[in-house]
């Protein structure tokens, strides 16, 4: 086990209670919205701040235990981090600022990383030189080189543009997942977390609301920041008998046997507008307003007013012809077969 | 104007590389900027205009002048290692600390900055000549007498130079990121690996500056160094006060050493080269 | 408010600027060993002349002379030594010297005499430390004539610019002993312990005192009355209390 940790700390008038684990080979995304702790978290276990109870062991070694007075600074831990600045020294070159770490351990860098990232060319360049890719592989190596029993990044893609961070994304992915130890992935990037990580853990007001396989966390979201950010919609409510009494108002039918509180999940994708009671299969109809319009990219994000209250997204070309704008009576469908339930 | 004559100006104004708002620069401010410019010349021009050329060599060449400058430059030199030496981990602690009666030290450690000199020599005094309050027991335990040695010179000129260091080191110290020095340390760098590799050569341009600035200082030092630790020959009889000793014989002398001052803190403030103040690491 | 800053700036450098040229004012400039005399002579003098206000500048002799050549705006000009005196003359700045007074060097030792000096000869002790006056300043050209005729060879800590520096060291107990005037001794009272140095071992100093040329006409007037003062009786036995002897 790479990283296993209970960690009790306060900042401010935020107080962190969280259990985190990372296998070895494992990457596991820390999910939450700004000021949820995640930095802190990160800095915790980098060593960067004592914790207020709990412990921290990362290879099976307690680095920081404050019921058994166990505290072990940051140099000793040998924990890599990457930083959401890359903090590169600016007065050092490429090859200096890789060689630091190995240099204060007493061991030799391990040259494998730089060429494996493809730094051979940079070696003697200072970091203001250097592109927001390049230096991203350059911060990566210098924690690397260290040869980390655990690697922590935060907000790794943040700094870089939207084109280099796509090619980012997939370099970093693919290094990844030969990286034999374990990673943690700070990030509120929804996207970093789906395509770098093998779980999803979502930090929220300094707990952890869900955590879960990647693909089981995304599809099924238990909160509603956890929604908002994967875009889809969260509904809660009382389920029975194939229909849901939704806590805003309103009624879902759903093709899923669970009763009880439950929490359905709708993408704004399932749900048609149309300007007159449609016909069709789809069991959920009903009669609404128009609340909010955003373009969103490709398409535009309709709000509805429900109940229960509903976000649906559609084409331009369809907000023209229905003449979609705030306060316009609209009729919406969304088939029961698209609305996912699982128990709250 | 024709067309062709407007275009024509314009060009003309643009390739002279001025902005239209360049160019209106209130008259007011240039005259005010060539009198402030003229005030800090004239007396200089007045220095040079009165010096006499043609007896500089043999007036410099006395053993007085020689003795003079070599004291200087030797204790303005040690003054400022002093400074920088004390000085450093003080402006570290000033930037890296928050502690309770911080504005307090601040106060205290800018003091001799707006103390008259000759006021810190009477505190010198007080505090380390031979009934002072610490002199008194060097004195009577271990026979040491600070003033009038070469010794208190330094730390007369360590006294009003050290604030100078200080401030320019704190100053640099807030503008950098301290999270560099939170980089080095999960890359193994123990807390005096990350002072010594990582937060001194971030700040290495505005720490020569603060020691140029401190030892500038010292060189010209007189009101504290002649109260406390007086004046003679080869002892403590800097450069300063050799002109002020001199000014009381021959003018001409006087005239000479301040040359010699004049030369030396020039050379050094030009070779800064703009370099001087604030950080710009 | 901007307007009143002006107006304020406007005055304090007018305040700055203007010396007071009011024609009941003298100035004099007069060495530093003179400091009580003078002060108790400028008093008696007021008294003498109601209205009239007499203002003293001390320092040592030499950097006087020197303030006059550049021009300083002083009506008398009384010196420690005929040295100082003859390059103030020389340079044209005093009209007419006359000596008005002589003093004599002595030993000054902090109350309690920590090293424990009795006679001239223990001051070539290399372990104690001794202040003298600058070369340059009349003290210290006496200081070095009364070395040089008893033979003795002396490293002085300290060459300080005018008399009352060394006096301050020596009362401070910053120095084991001090060569100042006799007179001084007897002005700093109990704060000093005062060894005299015999008069056949001992030098003497002739004070001279002159009437300045940049003296105006009303000052000028005012400048020999009071220089007439310091010559008279009166003068003379005021001198005479504070310890100088005849001129």
């Amino acid at each position: 086990m790479s990283l296993a940790a209970h960690i009790t700390t306060t900042v401010g008038t935020v107080t962190i209670d969280a259990e985190l684990t990372c296998g070895a080979g494992e990457t596991v995304a820390l999910l939450g919205p700004n000021g949820a702790g995640k930095s802190t978290l990160l800095a915790a276990i980098a060593g960067l701040r004592a914790i207020d109870d709990g412990y921290i062991r990362i290879d099976s070694t307690s680095v920081d235990e404050p019921a058994r007075a166990i505290f072990l600074p940051p140099e000793h831990r040998r924990v890599g981090v990457l930083f959401q600045d890359y903090l590169l020294f600016p007065h050092m070159t490429v090859r200096q600022n890789i060689a630091f770490g190995p240099k204060n351990l007493g061991i030799a860098p391990e040259a494998e990383w730089i060429a494996a990232l493809g730094l051979t060319d940079l070696l003697d360049h200072k970091p203001s030189e250097l592109s927001g890719g390049q230096a991203q592989r350059v911060a990566l190596a210098r924690a690397l080189a260290t040869s980390p029993r655990l690697l922590l990044l935060d907000e790794p893609l943040a700094a870089l543009d939207a084109s280099t961070k796509q090619a980012v994304r997939a370099e970093l992915r693919s290094f990844l997942q030969q990286f034999e130890y374990g990673t943690v992935i700070v990030t509120h990037d929804p996207v970093d977390a789906l395509v770098l990580a093998d779980r999803i853990v979502v930090l929220e007001g300094g707990r952890i609301t869900q955590e879960g396989p990647t693909a089981v966390v995304a599809r099924e979201p238990r909160t509603e920041y956890l929604a908002t950010v994967l875009g889809v919609t969260l509904v809660r409510g009382v389920a029975r008998s194939g229909v849901i009494a939704c806590n805003a108002g309103g009624e879902l039918i759903t093709s899923v046997e669970i009763d009880g509180t439950v929490v359905a999940v709708i993408r704004p994708q399932a749900i048609s507008l149309h300007a007159g009671k449609p016909e069709g299969s789809a069991r959920n109809v009903w009669r609404t307003s128009v609340t909010r319009v955003d373009a969103h990219g490709e398409h535009v994000r309709v709000d509805l007013a429900g109940p229960p209250p509903l976000s649906a997204a559609i084409t331009p070309a369809a907000v023209a012809e229905l003449g979609i704008a705030p306060g316009r009576e609209i009729w919406a469908s969304v088939k029961a077969t698209d609305v996912s339930v699982h128990s709250a | 104007m024709r067309a062709s004559q407007r275009e024509r100006t314009r060009t003309r104004t643009r390739t002279r590389h001025h902005t239209r708002a360049e160019a209106q620069a209130p008259s007011l401010v240039m005259v005010l900027a060539f009198v402030a410019l003229a005030f800090l010349l004239i007396p200089l021009a007045g220095l040079l205009q009165e010096t006499p050329w043609s007896e500089l060599p043999g007036l410099l060449a006395s053993p007085t002048a020689v003795e003079a400058l070599r004291l200087s430059l030797v204790t303005s030199i040690l003054a400022a290692a002093v400074a920088t030496i004390l000085g450093v981990p003080l402006a570290w602690v000033l930037a890296r600390r928050e502690f309770r009666g911080q504005r307090l030290v601040r106060g205290v450690v800018l003091l001799p900055l707006v103390l008259p000199p000759v006021v810190g020599g009477v505190a010198l005094l007080t505090a380390f000549g031979r009934r002072g309050l610490l002199g008194q027991y060097l004195y009577d335990w271990f026979g040491i007498q600070l003033p009038f040695s070469t010794a208190g010179v330094v730390m007369a000129e360590a006294f009003v130079a050290m604030p100078f260091l200080v401030l320019t080191v704190e100053g640099a110290l807030r503008g950098i990121d301290p999270r560099f020095e939170m980089a080095a340390r999960t890359l193994g760098a123990s807390p005096r690996t990350v002072f010594f590799r990582i937060t001194m050569p971030m700040i290495s341009a505005s720490l020569i500056a603060g020691i140029v600035l401190a030892w500038a200082r010292a060189l010209g030092e007189f009101g504290a160094t002649i109260t406390f630790a007086g004046n003679f020959p080869g002892v403590t009889q800097t450069l300063p006060l050799a002109v002020y000793s001199a000014l009381e014989v021959s003018r001409d002398e006087a005239l000479a050493l301040s040359l010699v001052l004049l030369a030396v803190s020039l050379t050094v403030l030009i070779s800064l080269r703009g370099r001087f103040l604030g950080s710009r690491s | 408010m901007k307007r009143a800053a002006c107006v304020l700036v406007a005055a304090l450098f007018g305040l700055t600027a203007c010396s007071s040229d009011n024609t009941n004012t003298i100035t004099v400039s007069a060495a530093a060993s003179l400091t009580d005399s003078f002060t108790a002579l400028g008093a008696a003098f007021e008294q003498d002349n109601p209205g009239i206000v007499v203002r003293f500048n001390f320092a040592g002799s030499s950097t006087l002379a020197e303030q006059l050549t550049a021009g300083a705006p002083v009506d008398a000009f009384a010196a420690a030594s005929s040295e100082a005196m003859d390059r103030a003359v020389q340079a044209g700045t005093v009209e007419q010297p006359a000596l008005f007074a002589t003093n004599t060097l002595a030993i000054a030792v902090p109350p309690n005499n920590p090293a424990q000096i009795s006679r001239l000869d223990d001051l070539a002790d290399p372990d104690i430390t001794l202040i003298v006056c600058d070369v340059p300043v009349p003290c210290g050209a006496a200081t070095q004539r009364l070395f040089d005729a008893n033979a003795l060879s002396v490293v002085p800590a300290s060459l300080e610019r005018d008399v009352r520096a060394v006096l301050t060291k020596v009362i401070q107990d910053e120095a084991d002993a001090g060569i100042v005037y006799r007179t001084d001794i007897t002005a700093a009272g109990a704060e000093v312990h005062g060894i005299d140095i015999s008069s056949e071992s001992n030098v003497i100093n002739s004070y001279p005192i002159a009437v300045t040329a940049t003296a105006d006409d009303s000052s000028g007037d005012l400048a020999t009355e009071f220089v007439d003062f310091v010559l008279s009786d009166d003068g003379q036995s005021i001198l005479r209390s504070w310890g100088f002897g005849t001129p």
